[in-house]
């Protein structure tokens, strides 16, 4: 499977999708939602993460990806942005570095830019989003495990299913055998063992057009079937809602499904769980340095409404902080249910 | 073309009220406390209520169930053997009245 873009596909256009997320008259817009709950503006509440978007380049191509990324996508992070995100990340101080790409293992100065930050602060959250193959994905790869422990770092890995069929329908043929195996791995160093203080967090993302149920039972649910049928553990599930954007946007298209959905995350709407998105209290840089109020405003190629700090290398503290975020209809995939962020549940 | 059942009804379901309130109001405090997290989670509650749906062959609860099983969590296996057992009760009551024509030709025959 190619990516959108390599498929010149009218989605891989930001443009458009926001035309077609704007288009359907659902009755009321997430500004207007937003007004109602007396949150618009948005506003950050403070900046402590970072999100760090690698690069699009990634070992897999799964049907849901917000990023389009795949093997075919060849934008990344170079070291100089790094550097920038280094001193953005010491001036700061920010408490949470979150990794994220395509694979962020990927990029040839992962592991110096990994090393990097912890030398900044040892209390700082490293977090790797870490789709799992790719520790299996060539030998060079196979000594992740120990890398992460050695940084401290936390390993928060995606698993849409507790069993071969789901996973595989949305990620791939023969990612879950490689990913129950991947984990077997990060458990043999230590991670996801109670008291190891090595944390394996996984995300549930539902597997089709539908919206996730509530974390804490689906998080027993999972504990429950990994550790009996896999002998694997972890600390705690994620719940996430597809965003409907990029591949998941072209699924929903594709499935007939577009509308029922859009209705859905619009009925299920959470003024608490909208009084607390994750833009509020985090940045998205992209692999050229841009900066986003999130990864999904990312992709739709949203930057920050602040010219005069749009970019890493001119980042400015004050002026982000009391920026307007910028949202539109795609934001009620935050804001449905028990709402939905990078890391988890949020109401 | 017109139909009994339409999907988009299922929508309105809250609005039941609008004609007798008091008692719709009563019926889904009640119905939002059965499907709580209790003495069975409320992904068995999903799932009895899935093979329910199929035993009173109810379109609304059918669709509405499935999605909910499936935002619980469920996999077709579960969701299939579910029904399996409302089909399994559903026919075995139709058998088990067959004790019921034994009895009756037994009592008829020489
Ligand atoms: S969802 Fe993650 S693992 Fe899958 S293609 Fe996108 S970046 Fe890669
Ligand atoms: S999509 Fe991004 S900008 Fe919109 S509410 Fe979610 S985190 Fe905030």
């Amino acid at each position: 499977m190619k990516s959108l873009k390599a498929q010149n596909h009218p989605l891989s256009n930001s443009q458009y999708e926001i035309e077609l997320l704007e288009s359907p008259d659902f009755g009321i817009s997430f500004v207007q939602k937003l007004d109602e709950s007396q949150l618009y503006p948005l506003k950050p509440l403070h900046i402590e993460t970072l999100q760090i978007n690698m690069g699009k380049m990634c070992n897999q191509v799964c049907q849901h990806c917000h990023v389009d990324a795949g093997p075919d996508r060849k934008e990344i992070m170079t070291r100089e942005i790094m550097e920038d995100c280094l001193k953005v990340i010491e001036k700061n101080n920010i408490k949470s570095v979150d990794l994220t790409g395509g694979a962020p293992e990927m990029n040839p100065d992962f592991r110096w830019f990994v090393t990097e930050i912890r030398k900044i602060g040892k209390d700082i959250n490293i977090i790797v989003r870490c789709n799992l193959t790719i520790i299996l994905a060539n030998p060079k790869f196979h000594d992740l495990p120990e890398f992460f422990k050695k940084n401290r770092i936390e390993v928060v890995s995606s698993l849409p299913y507790f069993s071969a069929a789901r996973t595989d329908a949305q990620r791939g043929d023969g990612v879950f055998e490689k990913s129950i195996k991947a984990l077997k791995m990060l458990n043999d160093v230590g991670y996801g063992i109670e008291r190891s203080n090595l944390i394996l967090n996984l995300v549930y993302n539902p597997s089709g057009a539908f919206l996730p149920g509530s974390q804490e039972g689906l998080q027993a649910e999972f504990k429950k079937k990994l550790g009996n049928n896999f002998g694997v553990s972890f600390n705690a599930l994620f719940t996430i809602t597809n965003i409907p954007i990029s591949r998941f946007l072209d699924y929903l298209i594709r499935s007939g499904n577009y509308e029922g959905y859009m209705e859905k995350l619009i009925e299920s709407y959470n003024p608490n769980a909208a009084a607390n998105v994750m833009c509020r209290t985090s940045i998205s840089v992209g692999w050229d340095g841009f900066l986003y109020d999130c990864d999904f405003n990312q992709m739709l190629d949203l930057k920050v409404e602040t010219p005069q700090s749009q970019h890493i290398s001119d980042w400015d503290n004050f002026t982000l902080k009391n920026r307007n975020i910028v949202v539109n209809q795609h934001c009620f995939g935050c804001t449905a249910g028990a709402g939905s962020s990078c890391g988890g549940a949020t109401a | 073309m017109k139909t009994y059942y339409n999907p988009e009804d299922l929508k309105k379901f809250g609005k039941i009220g609008e004609f007798q309130k008091s008692m719709a109001d009563k019926f889904f405090d009640y119905y939002g406390e059965v499907f709580k997290e209790g003495a069975l989670t409320a992904r068995e509650k999903a799932l009895i209520a899935l093979a329910v749906a199929h035993a009173i062959q109810c379109p609304y609860c059918i669709d509405a169930y499935t999605v909910d099983s499936m935002e619980k969590g469920c996999d077709e296996e579960q969701m299939m053997e579910a029904v399996h057992v409302a089909a399994a009760i559903r026919g075995g009551a139709s058998l088990v009245h067959g004790t019921q024509m034994m009895n009756k030709v037994k009592e008829l025959s020489m």
